[in-house]
């Protein structure tokens, strides 16, 4: 098949970008949307120019280093795929096929379509962890959790931290990658010790990042992992009763 | 295999969450690296002012002064309908809003402590949408170059500010018109019936007055769902119904009050 790009071009981080075009004339239906691109690169070298840079990694959707708006879509059309998981054959034989890099304050563009996403990272270190002790593995049974409980918190925890949600954003928002990390933490029994302080430190730094919820939906529309923004009226409610919380008070009352 | 981790847990546990770089103390940002669209509140501030700095406390506010609002926008409608059972009837209710309460309280004191917590929550929703939008686009400079194509955001989610602007303009217009009177050459303080049928006789302003009120029924339909959401109200079993509960208010009060006008317009109210 034959596919039409139109892609974003930028040497540095501070350099003016903008779209360039190329064709393609021998796609196969069966590759996936970053083969593509492969073959492109190909192409680009061989005629001595400078190839397209594009995140990417484990090509299996686990890893969430690929993503790119596609015909103003993040991840491209496809309902919960990552990049490398989107097949040329979703597209028509001649498509016209933009491809652009996410957008966001936060996230820099690099080069070409390769973004820092530096800032999900900060959000993390801010508490998106359990203080424990690490050893061996306790015993299973010693701390019971509910299957519900287990399977809404791996629903949080199939986050890949693509990205993808905030680009997806009409307002820049990364609160439905916050609010599966903080929800996959703060379900678990495991969790609780830290809740409060974690959703009052972790959303405390993705204000500094990031925009505003008014949902929209398109996160959800667009997570690869299709997280539901169900977790994000849980991150909310924890905020405010964050705001109640404070157990040093009450150990100090005696 | 026993684990001898109680002194190690003793200072794992005290760690906790403390903020890990007081404000203003980081180093200067190197060149290539990305900068923070906002300054965090500083840490020893009070918990309100905290809690307001972040975007889910200004949601918060969005909603709770939505939830006023809407309730008011509801109880003006219901007390509106009145004008089909008569021109004594609407009058009566009109002075009654004034006497309430009374002798309790002086006339139109309980009026006013209404009015008050109404202008609150306006400015409040008004406040908190302006400084949201405005952190918006600090933390999207670089739009798309490309065209979006949305799939979830719907006509109302992406209106909301478009819809809302609308609405406050038509408030201060509806006050001029009905409430203070100068902009109705007809207006009788008090005569609640006959105002609002030489307001509306005029067509330009009914045409305004429908348009408004359609721009707060759309407005409503996404508000009324996501207030839920700020505030953390989610529930599966009862999911389904925020949104049909947002339907259907943004339906009784974009019916209720486009029926004025036109029923003025028909002929009906005279």
């Amino acid at each position: 098949m034959r596919v039409h790009l139109r892609v974003w071009r930028q040497p540095a981080a501070h350099a003016p970008g903008g779209f360039e075009e190329y064709d393609l004339d021998d796609v196969s239906p069966d590759m996936s949307f970053l083969e593509m691109l492969d073959i492109l690169n190909e192409q680009l070298v061989a005629e001595g120019r400078e190839p397209v840079a594009f995140d990417h990694d484990c090509r299996e959707g686990i890893c969430g280093s690929c993503g790119m708006m596609i015909n103003g879509q993040a991840h491209g059309p496809e309902r919960g795929t990552a990049t490398c998981q989107l097949h040329m054959r979703k597209f028509d034989d001649g498509a016209h096929i933009v491809i652009e890099p996410w957008r966001a304050a936060a996230f820099t563009v690099i080069k070409d379509l390769s973004v820092d996403r530096g800032a999900l990272d900060r959000i993390i270190q801010a508490g998106g962890y359990i203080t424990a002790p690490t050893g061996s593995a306790p015993e299973a049974n010693s701390l019971p959790v509910p299957k519900e409980v287990a399977d809404a918190s791996m629903d949080a925890a199939a986050c890949i931290q693509c990205g993808a949600c905030v680009a997806a954003c009409p307002n820049g928002a990364a609160h439905l990658f916050t609010a599966a990390k903080v929800a996959h933490l703060n379900l678990l029994p495991q969790g609780q010790p830290e809740r409060f302080t974690r959703v009052q430190a972790m959303v405390d730094e993705m204000e500094r990042w990031f925009g505003s919820c008014t949902m929209h939906g398109e996160c959800e529309a667009a997570c690869p992992k299709e997280i539901s923004i169900d977790f994000i009226a849980l991150m909310n409610r924890d905020y405010v009763k964050a705001q109640f919380k404070n157990r040093r008070l009450i150990a100090q009352s005696a | 295999m026993a684990q001898t981790t109680s002194d190690h847990q003793l200072t794992t546990t005290q760690r906790g969450h403390a903020p890990a770089v007081p404000a203003g103390t980081e180093a200067p940002a190197a060149p290539t690296q990305v900068a923070p669209v906002r300054r965090p509140a500083p840490w020893d501030a009070w918990w309100p002012v905290r809690f307001y700095r972040s975007s889910i406390g200004k949601k918060w506010v969005m909603a709770v002064s939505g939830i006023v609002l809407l309730l008011y926008v509801l109880l003006h409608m219901i007390g509106n309908l009145k004008v089909y059972l008569g021109r004594n009837e609407v009058n009566h209710y009109a002075e009654w809003l004034r006497t309430m309460l009374t002798p309790a309280l002086p006339r139109t004191v309980a009026l006013w402590i209404l009015r008050t917590m109404l202008i609150t929550a306006f400015f409040g929703h008004i406040v908190s949408a302006y400084q949201l939008t405005r952190m918006n686009q600090r933390a999207r400079p670089v739009k798309y170059q490309s065209p979006r194509d949305y799939v979830a955001a719907n006509f109302a989610s992406r209106t909301m500010r478009w819809t809302g602007v609308i609405v406050g303009l038509f408030v201060i217009f509806h006050l001029l018109d009905l409430t203070w009177g100068t902009a109705n050459s007809h207006f009788v303080r008090g005569d609640v019936y006959d105002n609002l049928k030489h307001s509306f006789q005029r067509p330009v302003v009914a045409a305004a007055y429908i348009v408004a009120n359609i721009a707060l029924a759309i407005h409503i339909y996404h508000g009324a769902w996501s207030m839920f959401q700020s505030l953390g109200l989610n529930n599966p079993r009862f999911n389904a119904w925020r949104r049909h509960f947002a339907t259907a208010f943004a339906v009784v009060i974009g019916v209720g009050n486009v029926s004025f006008p036109v029923m003025v317009l028909a002929g009906v109210i005279h």
